[in-house]
Order: C-alpha cells, then sequence, then structure tokens
C-alpha cells in the first residue's frame, strides 16, 4: 500500500523533485519576498547597528589606550618626584644626623670634661683621705705592736719597760 | 514482486525529503501556495532576525554570546569583500551578506531532523547565481562600459594564444553560474539524499549499528557542508563581483 502511494508520487514527480518544474515558480516567488525580507532587515536594521557598535567598541579602545599612555606618562612622572622626594629625604636625614652628631659629640665633650675635672677633684680627696688613713694607721699600728709586745713580754714573764719597747718597735717597724 | 520480497522491505526514497508540497490541503501548487518550500525561507529569515537584529540589540561594548555571533558573521563577510573586491566593493556588502545569511541559515536549518532544505533545490540556487551573474555583468558593462571586455582579453599572454584564450575566457564567464548554482544545491542536496539512503539501510537490524555510525559522521560533514557551501557562494559571489569592478588582469 504504502509502495503504491510512493510510485504514484513518483509519477507525479518524477525523478529529482528538484526538476519538476511545475514548483520553480512557487519557489522563486517565496525566495524572492524571503531574500528582500533579510535585506532589508539586514540594511536597515541590523547592519548599520553592528557597525555601530564595533565602530564605538573601536572608538572606545582607542580612547582607552590613550587614557592609558596619559597615566602611564603620570605614573612616570610621580616616580619621578617621589624618587626626587626621597633622595631630599636622605640628604636632609644626612644633615640633621650630622648636626646631631656634633652637638651630641660637643654635649659630650663638655660632659666629659666636667666629669673629669670631677673625678679629678675626687680623687685628689681621696688621696688626702687616704694618706690621712694611713698616717693615722701607722699610729695606731705602733701602739698596737707596743702594748702587744708588752703584753707578751709580761707574759714571758719579763718586767717591760714602756720606753724601750716603744722604741724598739719604732726601729722595727722602720727597718 | 520478486525484486520487493528479495530486498525484504528495504525501500529507499531518498529525493522524497525534496518533494514540494502545500502547507494546507493537497491542492495543485501556484506561485503563491504556501508550501514547505515557503515556510523554511520564513524560518531562515526569522533565524536571520534572531541572530542579526535581536542579537546585537543591546549595542553593548562588550557583547554578549548571540552579539558576539552576529559581530562575527559580519566582520566575516565584511573582511572578505573588503578583501576582494577592495573598497568600492563595500558598497555592495549588504547584498552579499543577504545571500550569505539567508544561504547559511536555510542550510543549517535543512540539517534539523524532518527539515526541509531549500538550498537544495535548483530553483532557488539558480535564481540567487542568476541574480549574481546579471548584477555582476551589467554593473561591469555600467561602471567599465566595453572595457569590461578586456576581462576576456588577456593582456599578459602572447597575441597568438588571445583569440583562443578570449574564447575560453568567454565560456567560462557563462558556465559560472551553471557552477554556481549547481554546486550549492548538489552538495546540500547529495548530502540529505546520503543520510537518507543510510537511514534506509537502518531497517535490517544486522546493519543498523553501521548505518547510525554512517549517519552521525555524516551528519558532521553535512555542517561542515553547510558553512563551507555558504562561504564558497559568497566567495565567488566576491570574486565576481572584482572582475566587474576591475576587469583587467
Amino acid at each position: 500500500m504504502a509502495t503504491e502511494t510512493h510510485s504514484a508520487e513518483a509519477a507525479a514527480a518524477p525523478g529529482m523533485p528538484q526538476l519538476d518544474f511545475s514548483t520553480w515558480g512557487n519557489q522563486i516567488f517565496w525566495l524572492v519576498i524571503a531574500l528582500i525580507a533579510i535585506y532589508f532587515v539586514l540594511s536597515r536594521m541590523a547592519l548599520p547597528r553592528i557597525a555601530a557598535v564595533l565602530a564605538e567598541r573601536q572608538g572606545t579602545i582607542t580612547s582607552d589606550l590613550a587614557a592609558a599612555e596619559d597615566l602611564k606618562v603620570k605614573a612616570q612622572e610621580a616616580e619621578d618626584a617621589y624618587d626626587k622626594a626621597l633622595v631630599d629625604a636622605r640628604a636632609e636625614a644626612h644633615r640633621i644626623v650630622g648636626e646631631a652628631k656634633a652637638e651630641i659629640q660637643s654635649d659630650l665633650d663638655a660632659a666629659i670634661a666636667k666629669a673629669d675635672a670631677e673625678i679629678a677633684a675626687k680623687a685628689a680627696e681621696s688621696e688626702k683621705a687616704i694618706a690621712e688613713i694611713r698616717a693615722g694607721a701607722l699610729d695606731a699600728v705602733k701602739v698596737v705592736a707596743a702594748d702587744t709586745a708588752k703584753e707578751i713580754v709580761a707574759a714571758m714573764g719579763g718586767k717591760a719597760d714602756a720606753k724601750a719597747i716603744t722604741s724598739a718597735v719604732d726601729t722595727r717597724l722602720k727597718g | 514482486m520478486a525484486d520487493k520480497a528479495e530486498t525484504g522491505g528495504l525501500v529507499f526514497h531518498p529525493m522524497d525529503q525534496f518533494i514540494i508540497k502545500p502547507l494546507f490541503g493537497e491542492g495543485a501548487i501556484t506561485w503563491y501556495t504556501p508550501t514547505n518550500a515557503a515556510l523554511w525561507m520564513g524560518f531562515a529569515v526569522i533565524a536571520v532576525i534572531v541572530l542579526m537584529v535581536l542579537g546585537s540589540s543591546k549595542r553593548a561594548i562588550v557583547p554578549s554570546r548571540g552579539q558576539s555571533v552576529a559581530e562575527l558573521a559580519y566582520g566575516f563577510i565584511y573582511k572578505m569583500v573588503e578583501d576582494i573586491c577592495g573598497k568600492e566593493g563595500v558598497k555592495y556588502f549588504p547584498y552579499i551578506m543577504t545571500l550569505f545569511m539567508f544561504i547559511v541559515c536555510a542550510n543549517f536549518l535543512g540539517l534539523i531532523p524532518t527539515a526541509f532544505t531549500p538550498t537544495s533545490h535548483f530553483a532557488v540556487t539558480v535564481v540567487l547565481a542568476m541574480a549574481v551573474f546579471l548584477t555582476v555583468t551589467i554593473l561591469g558593462f555600467v561602471k567599465n562600459g566595453a572595457g569590461f571586455l578586456s576581462l576576456f582579453w588577456v593582456a599578459s599572454a602572447p597575441l597568438a594564444l588571445r583569440p583562443i584564450l578570449a574564447i575560453i575566457e568567454l565560456i567560462s564567464y557563462f558556465v559560472r553560474p551553471v557552477s554556481h548554482s549547481i554546486r550549492l544545491a548538489g552538495n546540500v542536496m547529495a548530502g540529505h539524499a546520503v543520510i537518507k539512503v543510510f537511514a534506509g539501510f537502518a531497517v535490517i537490524t544486522l546493519v543498523s549499528p553501521v548505518s547510525v555510525v554512517a549517519i552521525t559522521a555524516m551528519y558532521g560533514l553535512e555542517v561542515l557542508v553547510s558553512f563551507i557551501q555558504a562561504y564558497v557562494f559568497t566567495i565567488l559571489t566576491c570574486v565576481y563581483l572584482k572582475d566587474a569592478l576591475h576587469p583587467h588582469h
């Protein structure tokens, strides 16, 4: 049954349907309408719009590139200014450090001189005190030595003359 | 009947898909009858509108996917026209874009299963090719006058050879619309018919896996062919247009 319908259709459109010229007029009519529709849609709406978008994008890119170039130059300038400021600040810092060092040095020198003077005074005083103490100690040693000798002599059973012992101690201490 | 029994229900009607039928009823096809061909041409128009008009409607600086495709198509054809025809050819860019968009949309829509492919019909491609041929010929004479005939007179060849070359050039010039139209319709039709033949083999259980693989492979090839044939048609149009604008070799 199906085959029969097919053969009937095949008879109606022999071989290739493409060569059935009875449909050509119809196809050409609709094709022309379709092409005109596409042409108007494209030329009136789509193509100008896309061209505008592309041009706008190109413009944006160009101006962005120019802006980037500008910013780059500005950044370079800022960097130069920064470097200069840094160099200035470094020189200033050096100057301040030098000044401070000199000031401190002079202060230090004055303080050292003052301290030296004080130390010298203190040392002289101490020398004097030590000399006194030494003199005092020598007298005390004499007395103690005489007393001790007297006691030792007494303990040994002798009667000691105070004067003789003192002179003996003195000669001993001198020797 | 014996033949039919041997083939075991293997019935090939690879060309049935190209039959033009009225959309409504069964009547005869007059010149204005809405047919399946008209329907799919209409779909092609809608596809062009969706892609090119709706796709670009946002006018975004950073394009969306749809807009990218529209811009790509625009740039592709614009560059082709400019490269081949030069600055003077840019004027004809909308016409060439119309041809390209119609063919590429009709080809791709025709790849949808059960779809109809208008570009598989010689009626369509012959009209397209003849439109290009007549436009280019008339344009050539309008722009260059009789100087357009120098297209056939190869000045760089030896004088003795020139008449012979002129005949060859003349023949090749008039064969252009034939090859231009048959190339497109023939490629599209052959691909669809081959897919249909493989589909017919799928009836046999043993062969059906092979058949399915073959259909898949052919379909992939057809996707390529759909684009390439639209591209070839467009680029040849540009070449012919260049001949009309600059006929001197």
